[in-house]
């Protein structure tokens, strides 16, 4: 009897995801293998020669995919050491405990896009805030967005002020699901804060790090709308992620074949990378 | 020791709280500017640094064709947006999540959870993977720079959340329920309906609450999906932002944005508080 109730559950949304996107993934990995650009829009069939060329004369490509693991990587350990510290502090019973919380969890309510011009008003480097008070301490102006370092960490900033909110969530909603007993064990055996968290709260929290984690990384990989509107990849190539370079290449300068390519190699990597790092994660952090 | 802790961390709530409210603050104030208290030096507080105005405020709802900004369309298209591709996410991914959480799938090396995998692991999809084929697929068929086609794409962002947060809840909803129901006499659409949904409502309203989230902060395929005719808030706000910026209907238009969804905030701080999220969210 369950055989035909349970498909009527499963199927409706199942078939819906999958008529979305069987055409893009399908007409992606065509369209790579073609020549369609603004002199020649159509679907004619130049075998591998865009794989040929991305793999051997492409290095701004693999620049900006560099950059993005740099920056995804430097933004979420950053989130998940800041949020997990947070969530630590608003746990246990503090004054204004309930308006602290909502406070951490502010930024990411918010459209990143949004924030993100207001963070480059923010940012100035002339009619700022930032630099101006700086300038009342003494401090030279920093070029915040055209020094191809500096505009790096005002990425970072940025995408940590939005997201560290999202880790600070799950791990607070993770440290509230805990049991009780194994503090209570270990406040019988007389340990130290400090001792509590490293052999009592960390490791029970593992398992929700990781997924957090992980989530974050999937997030952060499609890091576009920050860059976008704070630096548009600049100063050069400086803020440049892989993303925004498929974007330039496709829908800029219209070489949609090439650009498929670089589409389709850069969802394998993805796939494959974000496995692996799950995997080691779960191995890192879970002693059996 | 035990001093200097508390010290260091009512320091640092201290400045993570400055930090996150800071952007704010200052849109707040610039909002209030006008062109001569923007360019001239910077500016802080209003009446003491510069006279404020309301100019900002006032092209928000002003028709473009007398200087306004007009985002009062956007805000209703953003709206509708959300609010319909969250629906038929959640309608769709909530069945589909009952149904990988209580009935055995086998199909050929495929099993339920790889199924829950296939759901959840689109949102490992770049944006702009999709973006170029959205494109072409959406002008061949004529959506192109309109709401339908908006939703559609949405719902591919949309509902990997809502199965992935209902999965784990109907996960922790037990299977007795259902079976009691079933041996009372309900068929299993009654039991679902009768029975599973009314004690899920915590795990729907979260999952709710996330889609609207990740529907109302999208803005790349609006970005790249709509032009002239439907314009989403993101977008509009954005395309402010020109080479001759003007900054105080700008952060007017950046706050009223932002606005609704801050409620949100206060609203999920509520279950956190009384720990119905933390079943919702692992």
């Amino acid at each position: 009897m369950n055989f035909k109730h349970k498909f009527v559950f499963l199927f409706p949304g199942l078939f819906v995801l999958i008529g979305i996107l069987i055409f893009p993934i399908i007409f992606t990995i065509r369209l790579s293998l073609s020549g369609w650009n603004s002199y020649t829009p159509e679907m004619n069939f130049i075998g591998i020669t865009n794989y040929i060329r991305l793999f051997t004369d492409d290095p701004r490509f693999w620049e900006s995919f560099f950059r993005l693991s740099f920056l995804s990587v430097t933004t979420v350990i950053l989130q998940y050491v800041i949020g997990f510290a947070l969530a630590m502090m608003v746990w246990r019973e503090i004054k204004f405990k309930r308006f602290f919380r909502v406070i951490f969890l502010v930024p990411m309510m918010t459209t990143p896009v949004i924030m993100t011009v207001i963070w480059r008003t923010f940012f100035h480097e002339s009619l700022g805030p930032v630099n101006d008070l700086l300038g009342g301490l003494g401090v030279k102006p920093i070029l915040w967005l055209s020094d191809p370092v500096i505009a790096k960490f005002t990425v970072i900033i940025v995408e940590v002020w939005q997201w560290t909110p999202f880790m600070f969530l799950l791990i607070l909603a993770g440290l509230l699901s805990l049991p009780k007993e194994p503090f209570l064990a270990a406040a019988i055996d007389g340990a130290s804060p400090f001792r509590k968290f490293v052999y009592v709260t960390f490791p029970l929290m593992a398992p929700i790090s990781i997924g957090a984690i992980i989530i974050r990384l999937i997030e952060a990989s499609k890091i576009m709308d920050t860059v976008f509107v704070l630096t548009s990849g600049g100063p050069g190539t400086a803020t440049e992620t892989s993303s925004f370079y498929i974007y330039i290449k496709g829908l800029r300068e219209f070489q949609m074949g090439y650009a498929a390519t670089l589409s389709f190699t850069y969802l394998v990597i993805m796939i494959i990378s974000l496995t692996i790092i799950a995997k080691v994660l779960t191995k890192l952090m879970i002693k059996e | 020791m035990s001093k200097l802790y508390t010290f260091l961390k009512y320091f640092f709530i201290t400045f993570w709280t400055v930090f996150v409210v800071a952007p704010f603050l200052w849109a707040v104030s610039t909002s209030f500017k006008d062109f001569q208290s923007v360019n001239s030096k910077v500016t802080y507080i209003p009446w003491l640094d510069f006279e404020p105005t309301l100019e900002g405020w006032r092209v928000l709802i002003k028709s473009p064709a007398k200087g306004g900004v007009d985002i009062v369309e956007p805000y209703f298209n953003s709206i509708f947006v959300t609010c319909t591709a969250s629906l038929i996410s959640i309608v769709l991914g909530t069945l589909a999540a009952y149904a990988l959480s209580r009935f055995t799938f086998k199909a050929g090396f495929v099993r339920n959870n790889d199924i829950t995998f296939f759901f959840i692991s689109q949102r490992i999809m770049p944006p702009i993977v999709l973006s170029i084929p959205f494109f072409i697929f959406l002008s061949t068929i004529g959506l192109l720079d309109s709401l339908l086609g908006l939703v559609v794409v949405y719902i591919v962002l949309l509902m990997p959340i809502a199965v992935w947060i209902m999965v784990d809840f109907f996960n922790r909803v037990p299977k007795e329920l259902d079976e009691t129901a079933l041996i009372d006499g309900c068929n299993p659409y009654q039991a679902f309906y009768k029975v599973v949904l009314p004690n899920s409502i915590p795990g729907l309203i979260v999952a709710g609450m996330f889609c609207i989230i990740f529907g109302w902060i999208d803005f790349f395929f609006a970005f790249i999906l709509t032009f002239t005719e439907v314009q989403l808030l993101p977008v509009k706000v954005v395309a402010l932002n020109s080479s001759i910026t003007p900054w105080w209907s700008l952060s007017a238009s950046a706050l009223v944005s932002v606005a609704p969804l801050i409620i949100v905030a206060f609203i999920v701080e509520r279950y956190l508080s009384k720990g119905n999220l933390s079943g919702a969210l692992k």
